[in-house]
C-alpha cells in the first residue's frame, strides 16, 4: 500500500505486537505502572493522562469493563486517526488488547465514524487475523487468564459522538448528547461499566509504550507534553499531510517543514482549537500551551479571515446537539455576527456584545464543543481587527 | 405468494434483531441496516422497531433524525455528499458543488425525480490534504475537480441498476 503519510513514522519501525507480548508477561499493575510513567497524555485533543484513566478504571470494582476506542475523528483538519487505521490497525488493536488486560476487560469496542465506512473491510480483516494468530479471543499468547475481543460500532454521522460520553449515548441507542460528568466514563461508561474510552493514537502510542519502555517515550517533547504527536497537516502549504513531531514544536518549525512559512495564521486543534496569527509563531503546539489533537490548517496571506471564521461556526451551529442552550443559541448568534461583520454592518457595541457572549459559552456549555465552539471566532476577533471592522461592499 | 414492500421490512427488520440483541444498544446498528437497505428509514420501519425494543416510537423517531447518516425521507440510490468544511472550503469545494448542482439539475438537499441522485453538504471527512473530497454512498473521491464530478456522476448513471442495489451502488 502507498503510505498515506509524509516522512517516517515511529509506528513503522515497531513491530506491532511486541508491546503485547511483553504485557502478557507483565503483571496489570506493571502496565499500567509504565503508561503512567510515560506521562503520555490522550492523543486526540483533551490531554487527560492516560495512565490515570486506566488506573481509575482498574480501580473501579466491576463484573464487566469495556474499552473504548473512539475513531469517530471529526475535527475539521484531523485525519492521522484515518491514516493510522489504514496502515496501523494492527498496533491499534494491540493497544487496546493491553489496555484491557491493564484494566481486566474482556472486550473491546471501536466506534468508528461513518464517513469512515470504506475502512471498516480492512479493519475486520485485520481482527480476523489477530484472532487466528492467538491475539484475540480466549487465552491470548497461552495466558488461559488473560481474554479480550473486539468489535467495531458504526457512527452515523455525528461530530457530537466524539465526546466520550457522547460516543457511550451513542452506543447505547441514543441521541449523542454528552452526559453531566461526574461520573465519568472510568466509572460509569458504556451500559454503566467502567470504561475507558482513548483516541486511536493514543492506543497505538500505549503499544509502542509497553514495547520499547516509558523511558523512550519520555525522552522525547516536554516536560508536561512527552513524546511524539502525529499532525494532520492542510490549507495552504506546499505538502499537505501526515508528519510526526515531538510534542513541544513551535509552529514556525512547524510551517518550515511542511512548506507554509508564507502563512498569514494558523488554526491550531480544528474548528474548536485557536487562531494564532504570524506574530505568535513561536507559540508552541504542547498542552502547557496550545493543546491539539493534531490539527493544523494554515491560512495563506489571501485568505479573508471572516471567511473562515464563518466556515467554523457554520459547522458549530450545524454539529451543536442541541442540548443546552448557550451552545444552541450561541453559535447562532456568532454566526450571524460573523455574516453582518462580513457586511459591514456591525458596530463595535455590538462585537463588544459578542465577545462577551463567546467567553459566556466557554463557561457555560455542558460540553467541550459548546466551551471550545466561540476560541475561533474570538481569537479572529482579537487578532485581525483592522482586517474585519468596517468593511464596505461596493 | 406476493410479499409486499412493508411484510418485507418488517421481516428483515426481525430477522436483523435476532442477529443482534433486543436491547436499546441494538437500535442504531438496526436503523443503519434498514438505511443501507431501503435508502431510508420509513414511519413503519419505526414503529416496527419500536415494537420490538419495547420503546416508544417517537424515540426511534429523536434517534433518526438526530444523527446526519439516518433519514426519515426517501434517498437517492446514490447519496453524494460533498465535504464542506475549510480545508476543503479553501481547495475548490464551491467549484466542484455548482459544477455537481449542473450535472443533476438539483440544488444541494435535493433529490432527482427519478431517484437516482440525493446532493448533500457534509463536514468535514478526513480527506483534508487532498480536497475536496466527498462521498458517493461508503466510497470516498479526492481532489475532486469539476471535470472530475461530471465523470464520477456518469459513472453512477451508468452502474444504475440491480448491480448497485447489491453492491450499495459501488462504483470503480
Amino acid at each position: 500500500m502507498k503510505a498515506m503519510h509524509q516522512g517516517d513514522l515511529t509506528f513503522s519501525s515497531i513491530d506491532p505486537n511486541a508491546g503485547l507480548k511483553r504485557a502478557i508477561q507483565m503483571k496489570r499493575i506493571d502496565i499500567i505502572g509504565e503508561i503512567s510513567r510515560s506521562k503520555m497524555r490522550g492523543r486526540g485533543g483533551a490531554g487527560f493522562p492516560t495512565g490515570t484513566k486506566w488506573n481509575l478504571a482498574a480501580a473501579a470494582v466491576a463484573p464487566k469493563k469495556y474499552i473504548v476506542c473512539n475513531a469517530d475523528e471529526g475535527e475539521p483538519g484531523t485525519f492521522k486517526d484515518r491514516v493510522i487505521l489504514q496502515e496501523f490497525a494492527d498496533l491499534v488493536f494491540a493497544g487496546m488488547t493491553i489496555a484491557g488486560k491493564a484494566i481486566n476487560a474482556l472486550e473491546g469496542i471501536v466506534y468508528l465514524r461513518a464517513e469512515y465506512t470504506y475502512l471498516l473491510s480492512h479493519l475486520e480483516a485485520v481482527l480476523d487475523q489477530r484472532r487466528k494468530a492467538g491475539l484475540l479471543g480466549s487465552s491470548i499468547g497461552g495466558d488461559e487468564s488473560f481474554s479480550f475481543d473486539i468489535t467495531i460500532r458504526m457512527g452515523s454521522g455525528a461530530y457530537i459522538c466524539g465526546e466520550e460520553t457522547a460516543l457511550i449515548e451513542s452506543m447505547e441507542g441514543f441521541r449523542g448528547e454528552p452526559r453531566n460528568r461526574p461520573p465519568y466514563p472510568v466509572d460509569t461508561g458504556f451500559m454503566k461499566h467502567p470504561t475507558v474510552v482513548n483516541n486511536v493514537e493514543t492506543f497505538a502510542w500505549a503499544a509502542c509504550i509497553i514495547a520499547r519502555g516509558a523511558d523512550w517515550f519520555n525522552a522525547v517533547g516536554t516536560d508536561k507534553s512527552t513524546g511524539y504527536k502525529l499532525f494532520s497537516i492542510s490549507g495552504d502549504v506546499q505538502r499537505p499531510g501526515v508528519y510526526e513531531f515531538p510534542m513541544g514544536i513551535m509552529v514556525s518549525d512547524l510551517l518550515k517543514e511542511v512548506g507554509g512559512s508564507d502563512a498569514k495564521a494558523v488554526q491550531i486543534g480544528g474548528a474548536s482549537g485557536h487562531c494564532v496569527p504570524a506574530s505568535e509563531f513561536s507559540r508552541t503546539c504542547a498542552f502547557e500551551d496550545m493543546s491539539t489533537g493534531g490539527s493544523v490548517i494554515v491560512f495563506g496571506p489571501l485568505r479573508d479571515m471572516l471567511d473562515i471564521a464563518e466556515n467554523f461556526l457554520e459547522f458549530f451551529v450545524e454539529e451543536s446537539c442541541g442540548q443546552c442552550t448557550p451552545c444552541r443559541i450561541g453559535n447562532v448568534k456568532l454566526l450571524e455576527g460573523v455574516r453582518m461583520l462580513k457586511e459591514g454592518t456591525c458596530s463595535m457595541t455590538y462585537l463588544k456584545e459578542l465577545l462577551s457572549l463567546g467567553e459566556t459559552m466557554q463557561l457555560a456549555s455542558k460540553c467541550g464543543l459548546g466551551q471550545s465552539s466561540p476560541n475561533a471566532f474570538l481569537s479572529i476577533v482579537r487578532h485581525f481587527k483592522p482586517e474585519i471592522m468596517g468593511r464596505v461592499n461596493l | 405468494m406476493l410479499v409486499t414492500e412493508n411484510e418485507r421490512l418488517r421481516q428483515n427488520i426481525l430477522d436483523w434483531a435476532d442477529e443482534l440483541n433486543r436491547d436499546r444498544s441494538a437500535l442504531i446498528p438496526l436503523l443503519q441496516r434498514v438505511q443501507k437497505r431501503y435508502s431510508s428509514v420509513s414511519g413503519f420501519a419505526m414503529q416496527v422497531i419500536a415494537d420490538i425494543l419495547d420503546i416508544h416510537p417517537v424515540e426511534v423517531y429523536s434517534v433518526v433524525s438526530f444523527y446526519s447518516f439516518l433519514d426519515h425521507k426517501p434517498k437517492g440510490r446514490f447519496i453524494i455528499r460533498l465535504c464542506q468544511t475549510i480545508s476543503c472550503a479553501m481547495a475548490g469545494k464551491d467549484r466542484v458543488a455548482r459544477q455537481l448542482e449542473n450535472e443533476l439539475g438539483i440544488r444541494f438537499g435535493e433529490t432527482t425525480a427519478d431517484g437516482k441522485f440525493t446532493l448533500e453538504y457534509t463536514n468535514c471527512l478526513g480527506m483534508c490534504d487532498r480536497g475536496p473530497a466527498m462521498l458517493v454512498n461508503d466510497q470516498v473521491f479526492t481532489q475532486v475537480s469539476p471535470e472530475r464530478a461530471h465523470e464520477i456522476v456518469e459513472k453512477c448513471r451508468q452502474t444504475f441498476g440491480t448491480f448497485a442495489l447489491q453492491d450499495q451502488g459501488r462504483i470503480d
